[in-house]
């Protein structure tokens, strides 16, 4: 068994699966359900929906969406975007999604994730964190599609949804985005270091050997977007997976350098 | 035909796809007169016990589930919730279970090192068949793994109806058998190809 989830991170903007880059400049990838049965073919372990525009547009999640790439998905899959109530969780895991991700609503109310986790089990709930490097050094967490600084260090503000009842953080490396160059590492280290929960390292995944760095930074799953959705220098949309052999390669313990390239 | 037994558990959309993948005639059926036309039935289910068995009441499935399954012999298989209804009682609630599989249902207590470990216990996890056989037929060697989601599991009487087990914290019932009554702890429809060629070894096996 792979013992470090190596997860396709997909964005919904309305039925669209969309890329970014750097959070912004959205384009079309393709369709969900297809999607998600060309994953069911490449054994994909675990999957990561983010619906992108829920918060920012006040909109209820998909709930219909979800029903159906519920009904299509034999994995199990996490969905964020627009979640800010126990009775919305509630709706979304009664359609067959098996964890939920919470940003922008933890960051208003955190009181959320410590009621959710009560109601569902903390196995179920994922903190999502969005974080951009500042100017001067450093980093800040940022909220509704990283247009909103919340003013924190994302490490302390890790283990405060921690100590509040979160599973799992995905931590979303803002600047790495789309750009296909490798994982923040430096910000995994840090962030990785103050929480005792998974960690899933998402933002800038361009080859495998990236897996390999992450995991060496400390993050216990990787989450994929660009590299899993194009083909190539020229972002060619094709949807891909990595074979399992190739994976459980690079992951392999034995097969960790001690020393990684792009720290910083 | 296999019939997939719908008592408002949670999402069937999955088992009923997998189970059209693999080229098996299925449909879901929330009545009684939609389960007698079942040649195979799956129970699937997720939630609480209670809630799964005073729904089984309420829809008036109960009289004709037990028709199929202790007179016609139908093969069945529970998933998760739906395993865990095959025994008589679960430490979760106050209704009597189906009774199909002699056992109870126990929560989760570990001991010593193992505190630490979290209830429920979910992700993926590997397997030790105990037969080769019905459902694991060919899903025997270390890569098989399967997705769980559970706080409770399944102790039998007999170890004769111990299909499989999975180790979290100690080895407990991932599979049981009885006959043409089976059950997974897992969910076969959200573990990918293992639950698909599971599924299968049910419809052509069992």
């Amino acid at each position: 068994m792979l013992k470090t989830r190596v997860m396709p991170c997909l964005l919904l903007r309305g039925r669209a699966l969309v890329k970014t880059i750097k959070f912004k400049t959205p384009s079309y990838v393709g369709d969900p359900i297809n999607t998600v049965r060309i994953y069911n073919e490449k054994e994909v372990d675990e999957l990561i929906f983010l619906d992108i525009t829920a918060t920012a547009a006040g909109k209820e999640p998909p709930y219909d969406l979800l029903a159906e790439i519920a009904s299509e998905c034999f994995m199990p899959f996490t969905y964020g975007g627009g979640i800010r109530s126990l009775d919305q969780i509630k709706r979304i895991f009664s359609l067959g999604v098996e964890k939920v991700a919470i940003n922008s609503h933890a960051a208003e109310r955190p009181s959320l994730i410590r009621e959710a986790a009560d109601a569902f089990g903390s196995q179920s709930i994922v903190a999502s964190i969005d974080v951009k490097k500042k100017f001067f050094g450093g980093y800040d967490v940022y909220t509704r599609g990283g247009t909103r600084a919340v003013g924190r260090d994302p490490a302390a503000y890790a283990a405060d949804l921690e100590n509040l009842g979160a599973g799992e953080i995905l931590l979303t490396a803002i600047d790495r985005d789309g750009t296909m160059t490798g994982y923040d590492l430096a910000l995994i280290e840090h962030v990785s270091s103050a929480v005792g929960i998974p960690l899933i390292a998402c933002g800038g995944a361009g080859c495998l050997e990236d897996f390999r760095y992450a995991k060496r930074a400390g993050a216990s799953a990787v989450a994929a977007g660009s590299m899993v959705v194009y083909q190539g220098t020229h972002r060619a949309v094709l949807i891909n997976f990595p074979p399992r052999d190739a994976l459980e390669e690079v992951l392999d313990e034995r097969n960790v350098l001690p020393v990684y390239g792009n720290v910083g | 035909m296999t019939v997939i037994v719908d008592y408002g558990m949670g999402n069937l959309g999955s088992i009923l796809n997998m189970l059209k993948k693999i080229g098996e005639q299925a449909v879901i059926a929330s009545d009684p007169d939609g389960i007698r036309q079942a040649g195979r039935l799956i129970l699937p289910g997720v939630g609480s016990f209670d809630r799964g068995m005073r729904h089984l009441q309420q829809r008036g499935l109960l009289p004709v589930l037990n028709d199929k399954v202790r007179c016609e012999q139908t093969p069945t298989l529970g998933i998760c919730l739906g395993m865990q209804l095959l025994t008589r009682r679960s430490e979760e609630g106050q209704l009597p279970g189906l009774g199909w599989i002699d056992g109870e249902t126990v929560r989760f207590q570990f001991e010593g090192r193992h505190q630490a470990l979290k209830v429920p216990h979910m992700g993926w996890n590997t397997v030790t068949v105990a037969r080769d056989e019905s459902l694991f037929r060919g899903l025997t060697n270390g890569q098989t793994r399967f997705y769980f989601v559970h706080s409770y599991h399944v102790v039998c009487d007999h170890a004769s109806d111990v299909l499989a087990q999975t180790e979290y914290g100690f080895p407990f019932i991932a599979s049981v058998q009885r006959g043409h009554v089976m059950g997974t702890q897992f969910h076969p429809e959200k573990s990918h190809k293992y639950g698909m060629r599971l599924l299968q070894n049910f419809v052509e096996y069992c």
